[in-house]
């Protein structure tokens, strides 16, 4: 009876003190600046083990943090005896946003399903249940494998014991291309995931890589350099209708798609000095996106919901920066966080990226884009980059 | 004596509402997970991959620049050819960080298997580009490729026949030393030539 007591004095609390920050919680909402945005305080009980873990790694990639009761926004309670109970209401008005009792395939899973439905209740994009491609070194050589996005479950894809490398997610389908040379030259193939196939999509003279697929799944961007050059080239997604999009003397790399696919952004140069390019998908002049304050940009990608490009800058370290992909606030850049080759989740503010370790290693990353919080994914062993992440 | 009973009331109100939420009441939602839509990536080997649906050639013109570029060989055209790894091992060009430009003091290198491949008509050569590691694997892919047709393009203005030189870029992936260090980028900056011998 005392500590229901004391519990409710607390609850009082709770409510008082969130009643206070209900101004600044709509502020942040308006406006969220990459790098600079406060995390949403969650507070989580009754949740043990694995569970715990696997919720609150799943929340800290999206923004979320974790605190007392008395100063969270939301308060998350439930049970993993076996299946997941789970209920989130919100501190403030205490209505509840999920309440629910999980069944079947792992209590891991049952608790993505759970962080996806207390997000979406918040009106974003989950993507706890979401996978991730890559490639691992095998010895001199590569491979592509796939995992959860957390770095769970993960499985080999490929077993062509030679390099392998730049994989990229077909949008809504269980299918990836990449580049291998299992045939003795760098060609892009198309690799169905649900049955194994593997299929050559690209075997034009030199070099065939860097495939990446238009959001309506459609078209494949990628850098051909059979004449004579790196260079852009699109084409549908049965090989046909290959249309050149630059002819330059330099080296174009890494095109990606604008969400609308009206766009194809790439890194190139411009007078000798690299850019961020982009380019109509059907052809026509060369634009240049601004990234003021981050110079030798490469490796861009474009968010789903067509607001940033995050991009690697390339100097002595590398570095994750992000831009307004329309050339908002100045085409200001702000640097994020060292690492390099980004990838957006499909909630347009997680992204999967490479860092370097002092012995060569590389890692894969999460990070939230907006508050800046970072996991490494360490759950997969050995050295791993060039992450795609399925949208 | 006001506040009191407020406070009173939203006492009430509060325990009301924990004992409504605290207590062991079963949520009447149970969602069904299903298993994720593969269990398992199958092992499909080292199978032939198939080809004809996604491979035709597409048939592209490029417009010219002021020197027009040229196209590189068809694929396959020394298939079988023997390859030798030797005879320009002391002719490996090294190039500057992040430049595919042949330096003057590598001319030399390329005269001298320029010169091998016109006294030996039937020869030809494959030039493979390397990177250090300090770009990103991406970028290095077509960094590579860039020193190798380099090479290649300062190959033919020497007088060798575009058709007897293939390329072929191997980004950071095959570095010439492993270390991570200033001496060990130098090594793998670099093209290599491997003279390609007509099958007899």
């Amino acid at each position: 009876m005392l500590k229901n007591v004391s519990f409710v004095v607390f609850s009082l609390a709770t409510c008082a003190s969130a009643l206070c920050q209900g101004d600044r919680i709509t502020v942040i909402k308006e406006a969220l600046r990459p790098g600079d945005t406060e995390p949403v305080w969650v507070n989580i009980s009754g949740l043990t083990g694995e569970a715990l873990e696997t919720l609150e790694f799943d929340l800290y990639v999206q923004g979320f943090n974790f605190t007392n009761a008395a100063n969270a926004q939301y308060l998350i309670s439930g049970s993993n005896n076996g299946n997941l109970q789970a209920r989130a209401i919100d501190a403030i008005n205490k209505n509840t946003l999920v309440g629910r009792a999980y069944s079947g395939a792992s209590l891991r899973r049952q608790v993505h399903a759970f962080a996806d439905d207390f997000v979406q209740a918040l009106g974003r994009k989950g993507i706890a249940r979401t996978m991730i491609a890559f490639k691992t070194e095998v010895g001199r050589n590569s491979e592509i494998r796939v995992a959860d996005f957390d770095g769970a479950n993960v499985q080999q894809v490929t077993r062509d014991n030679t390099i392998v490398a730049a994989p990229a997610w077909v949008p809504g389908r269980f299918a990836l291309f990449y580049t291998s040379y299992r045939l003795g030259n760098p060609n892009i193939f198309h690799h169905d995931l649900a049955t194994g196939r593997q299929t050559v999509f690209a075997k034009y003279s030199g070099l065939n890589t860097s495939a990446a697929v238009s959001p309506d799944g459609r078209r494949v961007a990628m850098i051909l350099s059979k004449g004579g050059s790196p260079d852009v080239y699109v084409c549908n997604i049965d090989g046909s209708d290959l249309k050149r999009l630059t002819e330059t003397r330099e080296d174009e790399s890494s095109p990606c798609w604008s969400p609308d696919g009206q766009w194809i952004c790439f890194a190139g140069k411009i007078n000798e000095r690299r850019a961020l390019l982009r380019v109509p998908a059907n052809g026509g002049p060369v634009q240049r996106i601004a990234t003021v304050g981050a110079g030798n940009p490469t490796e861009p990608d474009w968010s789903p919901d067509g607001q940033w490009i995050v991009f690697t800058r390339q100097s002595r370290d590398f570095e994750i920066c992000i831009v307004p992909a329309n050339g908002g606030r100045g085409g200001d850049a702000t640097i994020l966080v060292s690492g390099e080759d980004p990838s957006w989740a499909p909630n347009s503010r997680t992204i999967v990226f490479t860092r370097r370790q002092g012995d060569g290693r590389r890692v894969l990353y999460l990070l939230d884009v907006f508050t800046k919080q970072i996991k490494d994914v360490a759950r997969i062993s050995g050295s791993n980059s060039q992450p795609s992440w399925a949208r | 004596m006001k506040p009191t009973s407020f406070t009173t009331a939203t006492l009430v109100a509060v325990v009301l509402m924990i004992t409504s939420f605290g207590c062991a009441k079963r949520p009447t939602r149970v969602t069904n997970i299903p298993n994720p839509p593969i269990a398992e990536v199958p092992d499909v080997g080292m199978t032939e991959p198939i080809e004809g649906v996604f491979s035709p050639e597409g048939v592209f013109s490029p417009e010219g620049l002021d020197t027009p570029l040229i196209p590189l060989n068809p694929p396959g055209s020394h298939l079988n050819w023997q390859e030798d790894s030797e005879t320009f091992r002391a002719h490996t060009v090294y190039f500057a960080f992040d430049s595919s430009a042949v330096g003057n003091a590598e001319k030399p290198k390329v005269e001298a298997v320029a010169a091998h491949l016109k006294s030996n008509p039937v020869q030809a050569v494959r030039v493979e580009g390397h990177c250090d590691e300090r770009g990103t694997e991406g970028y290095n892919m077509a960094l590579g490729e860039r020193r190798a047709i380099a090479l290649r393009d300062e190959l033919i203005r020497l007088g060798v026949e575009p058709g007897r030189v293939d390329t072929i870029s191997y980004g950071e992936e095959r570095p010439a030393d492993p270390g991570h260090n200033e001496e060990a980028w130098r090594k793998n900056r670099r093209g290599e030539f491997i003279l390609l011998i007509p099958p007899q």
